[in-house]
């Protein structure tokens, strides 16, 4: 079971679309077997964090390697680290929640809708896992495909204009990264992440412009993906138009997780050398992201350019490079799906019973739907970062631990709490509060029912657990995670004045009060 | 081994409470809410009692608690959940869980009638939870927990009535402001980290005690942020702004979170960070000077207000300004004195007041009310002692905490402006609140007695509240009167207990000097205190004058100093600077420079420019494009193939 689990986790989504499709359009036949293909799929991911060795430092767990193609040398090698193994466990969760909030929504198509978003499931499984980097292109090639199909089918007005753009986008770096990737087996020999990384550490000097250009190569195809300012044009429309449960999962976690896996980890050198410009990036993608958030009307925007913000917290944190902010940054690649998922939920459940994303024509919506405004507050204090709840955790980490290498730059992020604050109480001002405009007044649409509590409750509940038990999860992520930052970076560039910083370090596990 | 204290246990009384009435309150009838609102805050209240007999019985303080796991451990860093028990919690705890007790059971009569009577006691149960938080917190990090906490709950609480504009407004003004005051106390962890790597109270203090030579510096700095944090919490300038809007509020919200607790916090954390403020002069003497200026600035305001309940919010941001002053000349013992008679006396103003509004059916409106003494006399009489109390009158508890306060200033070298400044402001707050004393409850009526019946508060005509009302007011009535028995100076024949008590906190880590005072410094401190007493009793003879003996000397005041009457009455224009200096020049350089230049003109203008040359390059291969974005997945697959073939070959050749 334990060589073979990640291979069951990821094809059988895909093994669920081909059942999907040819289900009978009738009924909710469709939805109810995604739902219980993805709750027993996230049943099964349990057993990674559950049977994980949490004292095993190096290498990867549940690991399988067998020989795919022998010329070229291409491997199916899979496995899992502290950071994967949570990234897995977090698509699993995620994927029931998207079921059930397109249960209703979807109408038209539902057997392809459901046969891509399990598409797309194992297209995430395949990139959280592969360790080889045929595999892992295969995957991420195949993640680009079902988002696309879907933001085209099933966008809100103008589709087929965002998943263009969103494919282009992804598209044209993904070549590049492609020609790296074989510019690198030419030099090499080897597509296995583990010899690569080894041949990195002993790597001669020679070649060295084409190393770099193929870290370049890599960097620009997983920036655009997470997406980086200023690589973030697809972002607006693609949340613009894709349906809750693909806005969901289209930014962050994929390009960010391969920043840190294949970006930093392979050519741990070259991506100190851009650190500082990717450190000022993400400083400044906070602040625009959360100074374009103020001035939106139509709330999908204001979750497009929120995420912007959020995501580039996390792009500060990677490339600080200290223990607490690369730690910080896993974790809060879990903290921001968790809750940015959240936040789309509600916005659809807004959607569903409004018609419209337009701030304008909402208003004093709590008195009429006081459920779905708590939820709402919830979700919105901990993207805020509310301490006590998950995302506060993550953006304490990396902000205090990117101020350690790059004190200017985090210092100015820290003033995106300040922002985010603003424009996320402001839309709950004016969508939940003051007296019902004319065009909530006259509806009078239900409260948030069962299911769609379903979906959200869970969200919540890991919102509150993350914040005050956060050790649980950062136990996996902290063995495996600052190992990755490049050796020279020092752990803190500053001078600890007073105190000779040996002692209470090594005190602080378990002692000290 | 010291005895487990369950301190752990003290928070979560309330927040049971909160999950209980959050959850299932709205189902509950009001009794069962009512007796769950009130229970746990008791027990609450009941376990501090028993810590106090503890500690009477010789237990060791400082003591700490800590939970096994920790809340967050990375390499490098950890912070854990952890309480700490000094007599500086000790007190705070009892001003905390006894003034929020008596509050809670107020607000059973205050708000019998208004819809969502359940989620209003959910939300001042979570407020108990994350105060004590604060309090009882033994690092900053945790301590920031009940602080931003704290700070949520506000801004819930502020905008309690949300379908009102002015509410919603008001909350989520309270919450930015206090974030802006949050990124000065989050900088200052990170700073704090950097250099001691941890964020424990004992360890930080520990560190900077251990090392003589660390003076000013990034010390100075990190006081500085923790400034800027306290000056947002405890609404001093330059972040005063929220309080007076918090008003929006119930009343006794604004009792017991914008009066007694909450705001009071950015004091508890100067007290608490004494040995880093000790290392700064340069930090105690901007502290000292942000509180004199507060203190002084906020009290000119309050003496033209109108509105009842934002005099009261003025003249705490004022108060406020006084236990910022003591925390700056290094008196941490007065300010904290001031903040627990501070708690009895204006908790009962406000609580007064609300009785006041209740029973006039919610008109806050000064000029509408008059000749008040007779029909609500217990609210008189409570409301007397508490208008005695907050003007220094002798031997009102204020008296003591205010006059300790001035006479440390004076004793400070090189302080004598701000204890100047500090003495006016008594004088301002003297005549201030007489003031609203004469309007009030002297002179003839001008409400409308029949308008007052049909407000939402009460059914029948002007009445005295019920007795769940008039027993807070009794109790704070009486501790406004003796409470200042607590800080009886040696001056006077006292014996400055709480001075005393709070010794091993602010003196043990320190600089110690323990000064014995002589006779000559007795002889000062009794002059001193005739002074501030003649300057208070001054105020009342003023207010009395212009509100009760010759009502028109108040016009002609007004006319003859329209100078200095337009800028007072429009509060100096200070939201309308900051409006037009800070947030509309933020929205216009978000909606012009980024949304326009940056997005449409760069970002947008990329998008077009690589769709074009993209469906430029497919329309010069037209026949092998069919427009939909499936073939384009074909073709990626197609030229995905193609380039993995050609590079093959080509490494092969290497």
């Amino acid at each position: 079971m334990n060589a073979s689990i990640l291979t069951w986790l990821t094809f059988l989504p895909a093994a669920g679309a081909v059942v999907v499709l040819l289900l009978p359009r009738r009924g909710r036949a469709p939805q109810v077997f995604s739902l219980l293909l993805t709750l027993f799929l996230f049943v099964m991911a349990l057993h990674l964090p559950a049977h994980f060795n949490y004292q095993q430092q190096q290498g990867f767990q549940f690991e399988m390697n067998i020989p795919w193609i022998s010329n070229p040398a291409i491997q199916y090698h899979v496995g899992v680290d502290g950071l994967s193994m949570w990234l897995v466990v977090l698509v699993s969760f995620l994927a029931p929640l998207g079921v059930l909030i397109s249960w209703r929504v979807i109408q038209d198509r539902t057997c392809e809708f459901y046969a891509l978003l399990l598409l797309q499931q194992t297209a995430m499984y395949g990139v959280f896992i592969a360790l080889d980097l045929i595999l892992y292109y295969a995957f991420w090639e195949l993640s680009i495909v079902p988002l696309a199909l879907l933001i085209g089918m099933y966008g809100r007005k103008n589709g087929r204009g965002a998943a263009i753009k969103f494919f282009l986008y992804a598209f044209i770096p993904s070549a590049l990264l492609l020609v790296g990737m074989l510019w690198l087996y030419g030099q090499t020999g080897t597509f296995d992440l583990v010899q690569l990384q080894q041949q990195m550490f002993g790597w001669n000097g020679a070649h060295a412009t084409g190393l770099w250009l193929t870290s370049l190569a890599f960097l620009l195809a997983f920036a655009v993906k997470v997406p980086v300012f200023p690589l973030h044009g697809w972002l607006r429309d693609g949340i613009g138009e894709a349906p809750t449960a693909v806005a969901m999962i289209l930014a962050g976690k994929l390009g960010l997780y391969s920043l840190l896996r294949w970006h930093v980890g392979l050519f741990p050198t070259q991506a100190a050398h851009v650190a500082p410009l990717m450190v000022a990036l993400g400083a400044i993608g906070i602040l625009y992201g959360a100074l374009m958030a103020l001035v939106q009307t139509d709330l999908k925007r204001l979750a497009a350019y929120a995420t912007l913000s959020a995501v580039s917290f996390i792009v500060l944190g990677i490339y600080a490079f200290t223990a607490a902010s690369m730690d910080g940054a896993a974790y809060q690649i879990l903290n921001e799906s968790v809750s940015a998922s959240a936040f789309f939920m509600l916005l659809g459940i807004l959607y569903e019973r409004y018609g419209t994303y337009d701030m304008g024509r909402l208003g004093g919506i709590a008195t009429k739907l006081p459920g779905l405004a708590t939820l709402f507050v919830i979700t919105a204090l901990s993207l805020i970062g509310l301490p006590s709840l998950n995302v506060f955790v993550g953006e304490f980490l990396i902000l205090s631990g990117s101020f350690l290498a790059h004190p200017r730059a985090a210092a100015a992020a820290t003033l995106g709490v300040i922002l985010s604050a603003s424009y996320m109480l402001w839309m709950v001002q004016r969508v939940f509060y003051g007296k019902p405009s004319t065009g909530v007044a006259a509806l009078s649409p239900a409260d948030v029912n069962w299911r769609e509590r379903a979906a959200v409750w869970p969200t919540i509940a890991l919102m509150i657990a993350m914040g005050v038990a956060s050790v649980f999860w950062m136990h996996a992520i902290d063995l495996t995670v600052p190992a990755l930052a490049p050796a020279k970076i020092p752990v803190a560039a500053y001078a600890t004045v007073a105190s000779p910083p040996a002692a209470p370090q090594a005190a602080t596990r378990g002692m000290a009060q | 081994m010291t005895p487990s204290l369950y301190l752990w246990l003290l928070p979560l009384f309330p927040l049971a409470g909160f999950a209980i009435n959050g959850i299932l309150g709205r189902r509950l009838p009001k009794a069962a809410v009512s007796a769950v609102a009130l229970l746990f805050p008791a027990a609450a209240f009941v376990q501090v009692l028993w810590i106090v007999a503890r500690a009477h019985q010789g237990l060791a303080l400082p003591y700490l608690e800590r939970f096994a796991t920790p809340w967050i451990a990375v390499t490098g860093f950890h912070a854990n959940f952890s309480f700490l028990l000094d007599q500086l919690t000790l007190v705070m705890l009892l001003v905390v869980t006894g003034v929020g007790l008596v509050i809670h059971l107020y607000s059973v009569g205050y708000m019998a009638a208004e819809d969502g009577y359940w989620r209003f006691f959910s939300y001042m149960n979570l407020f108990l939870f994350f105060m004590l938080t604060l309090v009882l917190a033994a690092n900053f990090l945790l301590m920031f927990v009940g602080w931003e906490g704290v700070g949520l709950v506000s801004y819930l609480l502020i905008g309690f009535y949300y379908t009102k504009d002015s509410a919603a407004n008001a909350g989520k003004k309270a919450f930015i402001v206090n974030r802006i005051g949050d990124f000065g106390f989050l900088l200052a962890m990170f700073l704090l980290i950097a250099h001691f790597g941890t964020l424990s109270f004992r360890e930080v203090f520990a560190n900077i005690s251990a090392h003589p030579d660390l003076q000013g510096g990034f010390l100075t700095a990190i006081a500085l942020l923790l400034l800027l944090g306290a000056t947002g919490k405890s609404a001093q300038i330059p972040l005063y702004v929220w309080l007076p809007d918090a008003m929006e509020g119930p009343t006794p919200v604004s009792a017991l979170i914008h009066a007694a607790t909450m705001v009071t916090a950015g004091v508890y954390m100067l007290a608490r960070a004494h040995v880093l403020f000790g290392r700064s002069p340069l930090a105690l003497a901007i502290v000292a000077i942000i509180g004199a200026a507060t203190a002084f600035f906020a009290a000119t305001i309050g003496v033209l207000q109108t509105d009842i309940k934002r005099v009261l919010a003025y003249s705490t941001i004022s108060q406020l300004g006084y236990m910022f002053l003591a925390c700056g000349v290094a008196a941490y013992s007065m300010g904290i004195f001031h903040l627990v008679t501070h708690a009895f006396f204006k908790a009962l103003l406000f609580l007064a007041a609300g009785s006041v509004i209740h029973a006039l059916g919610g008109e806050q409106d000064m000029r509408k009310m008059g000749g008040l003494r007779k029909k609500l006399p217990v609210t008189f009489w409570t409301m007397t002692a508490a208008v005695f109390a907050i003007s220094g009158l002798f031997p009102f508890a204020g008296f003591f905490s205010k006059d300790a306060i001035l006479a440390a200033t004076f004793e400070t070298p090189g302080e004598k402006i701000l204890w100047a400044v500090g003495l006016v402001t008594a004088g301002l707050t003297s005549f201030y609140m007489f003031r609203l004393w004469y309007m009030t409850f002297f002179g003839s009526p001008r409400y409308d007695e029949s308008s007052a019946g049909h407000g939402e508060h009460g059914p029948h005509g002007v009445h005295e509240s019920p007795w769940a009302m008039l027993l807070p007011l009794v109790i704070l009535g009486i501790l406004s009167l003796a409470g200042g028995w607590i800080g009886w100076p040696a001056a006077l024949g006292g014996h400055d207990w709480i001075a005393h008590f709070l010794d091993p906190v602010f003196t043990s880590a320190s600089n110690a000097q323990l000064v014995v005072p002589s006779a000559a410094d007795f002889r000062l401190e009794r002059i001193l205190a005739g002074v501030s007493m003649l300057v208070a009793l001054f105020g009342w003879w003023l207010a009395d004058l212009m509100y009760r003996r010759k009502p028109q000397l108040a016009d002609s005041a007004e006319q003859k100093t329209r100078p200095l009457y337009t800028p007072i009455w429009n509060k100096y224009w200070v939201d309308e600077m900051y409006g037009a200096v800070i947030v509309r020049p933020i929205l216009a350089l978000s909606r012009n420079l980024l949304g326009r230049g940056v997005e449409t003109g760069i970002i947008d203008g990329a998008n077009t420019a690589m769709t074009a040359t993209a469906s430029g390059a497919s329309s010069g291969i037209r026949r092998m494009q069919s427009g939909n974005i499936r073939s384009y997945a074909g073709w990626l697959a197609a030229g995905a193939a193609a380039v993995l073939i050609v590079a093959l070959y080509l490494s092969h050749s290497f």
